[in-house]
């Protein structure tokens, strides 16, 4: 290569990525606090993926779900403090048995179309759920219920033949409007495309892989929404939704903890964005398959999550946004049990513990053993998430410190699943549950769920569990229920069937001109219709 | 001529049914289910639950049973329903976002052309010239560097902080409101980046084999007799030489069309792009085994009349072809 082309290769490298221009942002003011409320603008959010369905009962996916929680409605809602409170349904009595569960609806709340809502609807919206010919994931819930009635326009009753204390919580589904949806077939409905409900905004347009358009119900039974219109706009990659965000062609995103940290700490986007952090609903953990005779010593269990350092997880892969796991809850709800056994980093306690069961590094290859047999095993992780792999990578490093021979598998999701999980073949995996407000988790722990498919593949086995986990379910007092679930984060905490990692932050950003952002253990969203823009600062128009 | 088309077009059929056999075989050999998005590790989801949702499928009943049926259900040219969450007609899926990802191709295709063919025989023509030489350098960045890379740089530069062109999807908010002519305007932004991303890497490859093409050509002993003939070289290279370089080109061509529908699964992730190499992904994703199929058939029928074409084309182009 002569040395025109080495300059003319220069010059294009220079042009292409080196180059440094400054970053071009809009000067705007800092916002007053105090301006008033006005109605109008857009909101501009940008959704990963396409939604699937625009029926909530056959929608599975976040992005279905988030416009559907703006178009419908349920009878109950979990409010800013995760407390379960009425939304179509003004009130509601608990019978003394805590077997029948009697709503009373808010009068006068219409659908879209104009039509009134009634019990009819939810009634209708009850047996579509447990009708079998419909594909819905959700049914579970609401199979337990035994009868379901509504003597009058405005009172829904439900009757379980057991008390079921998740069942108020499950009265959170949408509800659907009957006269659209009766007698038909509910996959071919033009509601997917064209939902109609009773919530604060109603369905505009949908351009498939492009944007989803929804706009404020003036009529709606809180109030009309200050803001005008919801845009969603699909945008399948998240570098090109932080650029988007940036160059103001969106108004909120959930950041990626490198973005939060490195990449928002500019002037220039501080000035236009406020960045929000919150624990979200989702614990990540690595599970012990306990028909392993490697892992069924409890104190092996013990030992390994004193050997893994979980706050060097969190800085490492999350860059500090967010906090150790000690139990299947978030930390800042009511059912956490913030006394339960901790395992900080100690490796000299893990060999210790490890020393007990036996297991000394004899032959002096740097491997612990026992009878001959090195300890030695594999963690299996899904491929696409980044933050398992690294996690998996950190822990194969401390519990190699303490002579622990750990490999690492990144499988395909649908072959893990297959191949690994549901047949019971790995040793370790790491995974992560997402829950909600409701702390049920019998599906997850109780002996029964151990089958094939099912959600117990670690094969955990406890009895008291077992009675806590059906007493919970049956018990509706909060303060009856704390004690019991407390004392089963105890036992969690005791046997290590999981050894907890942490619990992620969700990190959102919002453009500064929408006022009224409340942070609550729910998130931002809670109040979402109370969000507004001062007149002098609204962008669109239209 | 005709006999021939007609011999062409009978093999076809053979050869698709062929494709859709393995192809479905293949599918349903890969590890999970359309089910499984719906109810693995859900724990609202029970396992009687997921037979139903099977039964509701079909996908129960054995898979030979399942093709035969499939196969039935094409001939009618029913494409069937889509397996995810909205259960659409397939056809509706594919027709919505197939003009958009066919405009795209279409486009870039010609941008290749445009500036691949005079860059090819310009750098054969000038040999070891600079041009020739910055325009290789060119192509080895085209050919090395990642779309994505490239996509996210121009995002990065042009659009974020020079502000010229939008950053991705294809209209801007409010494009219903703008007049005609600022529509096409608002759609030529949006496309600008994406064609150019799409073209960069295809612009290289071209360029090259136009070059080399163009290189073999002009040694060949009839252009050495045009020249020796006394015709001026304009005429020598532009009507002896090219049309001759330009014939491997037609097979390219043909070639290139499968790529129209299948589209770019990367840079219309990059740049939100609603098309049908983004659609064919989720769905192999979700194991949404019509819309697979289906993709997969009409990716199958433009193979083959894209191979038919560039026969044809050969066949025009050269009459020894048409005679044997």
């Amino acid at each position: 290569m002569n040395r025109t082309t080495v300059l003319a290769a220069l010059f294009l490298l220079a042009v292409l990525g080196l180059g440094g221009c400054k970053e071009r942002t809009a000067e705007v003011a800092m916002p007053e606090k105090d301006a008033p409320p006005a109605y109008g603008d857009t909101f501009i959010e940008a959704s990963i993926a396409e939604p699937s369905n625009l029926l909530p009962i056959l929608a599975t996916d976040a992005s279905s779900a988030d416009i559907n929680g703006l178009v419908y409605n349920g009878l109950v809602r979990y409010n800013k403090d995760l407390i379960l409170e009425g939304e179509l349904a003004e009130s509601w009595e608990i019978s003394p048995d805590n077997l029948t569960i009697t709503f009373h609806l808010r009068k006068g709340v219409k659908w879209h179309d104009g039509t009134p809502f009634t019990s009819a609807d939810v009634l209708f919206t009850y047996r579509l759920y447990v009708d079998p010919n419909t594909p819905t994931a959700y049914a579970e819930a609401y199979r337990q219920v035994e009868k379901a009635e509504a003597p009058d326009p405005y009172t829904f009753r439900v009757t379980y033949p057991k008390p079921y204390a998740p069942a108020l919580g499950s009265w959170g589904m949408n509800i659907l409007p009957k006269h659209l949806l009766e007698g038909k077939d509910i996959t071919k409905s033009p509601l997917s495309r064209h939902p109609v409900g009773t919530g604060p905004y109603r369905f505009v347009e949908w351009k498939p892989g492009e944007k989803v358009v929804l706009e404020a119900n003036e009529n709606y039974f809180e109030g009309r929404p200050y803001i005008k219109r919801v845009v969603y706009r699909i945008v399948p990659d998240q570098s090109t939704q932080f650029m988007e965000l940036r160059s103001g062609g969106l108004d909120f995103m959930e950041l990626t903890p490198i973005q939060y940290r490195t990449q928002t700490d500019t002037t220039a986007f501080k000035r236009l964005f406020a960045k929000y952090r919150y624990l979200a609903f989702s614990y990540t953990y690595l599970g012990y398959n306990l028909e392993r005779p490697l892992l069924q010593d409890r104190r092996v269990r013990q030992a390994l999550s004193y050997a893994i350092d979980k706050q060097e997880i969190i800085e490492g892969v999350l860059l500090g946004l967010g906090q150790v796991a000690t139990g299947p809850y978030k930390p800042d709800t009511w059912v956490y049990n913030a006394n339960v056994k901790r395992y900080s980093h100690d490796p000299d306690r893990a060999r210790r513990l490890l020393a007990e069961a036996g297991w000394k590094d004899t032959d002096g290859d740097g491997i612990l053993d026992r009878d001959g047999v090195p300890f030695r095993f594999t963690i299996v992780t899904n491929q696409g998430n980044d933050l398992r792999v690294k996690s998996a990578e950190i822990i194969q490093r401390r519990l190699k410190e303490i002579g622990i021979e750990v490999k690492i598998r990144v499988v395909e999701w649908a072959t893990f699943l297959k191949e690994f999980i549901h047949p019971g073949n790995f040793d370790a995996c790491i995974l992560g549950w997402r829950g909600g407000p409701e702390p049920d988790q019998y599906n997850i722990w109780h002996s029964s769920k151990i089958g094939p498919r099912q959600l117990n593949f670690i094969h955990y086995r406890n009895s008291e569990v077992d009675e806590l986990l059906e007493r919970g379910r049956r018990t509706f007092d909060r303060a009856e229920r704390k004690k019991i679930y407390d004392r089963f984060q105890e036992i969690l905490a005791e046997d290590q069937p999981y050894t907890f990692l942490y619990v992620a932050e969700a990190l959102p950003a919002v453009s500064r001109r929408f006022r009224g952002i409340e942070p609550a253990p729910a998130g931002i969203f809670h109040n979402f219709i109370r969000w507004y823009v001062p007149a002098g600062e609204q962008k669109y128009a239209r | 001529m005709l006999r021939y088309l007609g011999k062409r077009l009978l093999l076809m059929i053979p050869l698709l049914i062929g494709i859709t056999l393995i192809s479905f075989v293949v599918i349903h050999l890969a590890p999970g289910e359309p089910t499984d998005l719906q109810t693995e590790l859900n724990p609202e989801a029970s396992v009687e639950l997921r037979d139903r949702l099977r039964a509701q499928y079909g996908l129960d009943r054995p898979i030979h049973v399942q093709y035969v049926d499939w196969l039935g259900r094409m001939a009618k040219l029913d494409f069937g329903r889509s397996f995810s969450g909205d259960h659409r007609p397939v056809l509706d899926k594919i027709l919505e976002r197939l003009p958009v990802t066919i405009l795209i191709n279409v486009l870039s295709i010609t941008l290749i052309l445009v500036v691949a063919i005079p860059v090819g025989i310009l750098s054969a023509l000038r040999r070891n010239s600079l041009f020739d030489r910055a325009t290789t350098v060119l192509v080895f960045i085209g050919f090395a560097m990642p779309s994505f890379w490239l996509a996210l740089l121009m995002m990065d530069y042009l659009g974020v902080r020079l502000g010229l062109f939008p950053i991705a999807g294809l209209r801007s908010l409010g494009h219903e409101y703008l007049s005609t002519f600022g529509q096409v305007k608002d759609y030529v932004a949006h496309l600008v980046m994406p064609v150019f991303v799409s073209a960069f890497g295809g612009l290289a490859g071209f360029s090259r084999y136009m070059r080399s093409n163009m290189l073999e050509v002009i040694r060949q002993d009839y252009i050495l007799t045009a020249r020796a003939k006394g015709l001026p070289e304009r005429v020598v290279i532009w009507r002896h030489a090219l049309r001759n370089a330009l014939l491997p080109l037609i097979t390219i061509l043909g070639l290139s069309v499968p790529g129209l529908i299948g589209g770019s699964v990367i840079f219309e992730t990059i740049f939100a792009i609603p098309g049908m190499g983004k659609l064919f992904y989720d769905g192999v994703m979700m194991r949404d085994y019509p819309l697979i199929m289906g993709v997969l058939v009409l990716g199958a029928m433009l193979t083959l009349v894209g191979n038919l074409l560039a026969d044809i084309g050969y066949a025009l182009a050269d009459p020894r072809i048409r005679k044997s």
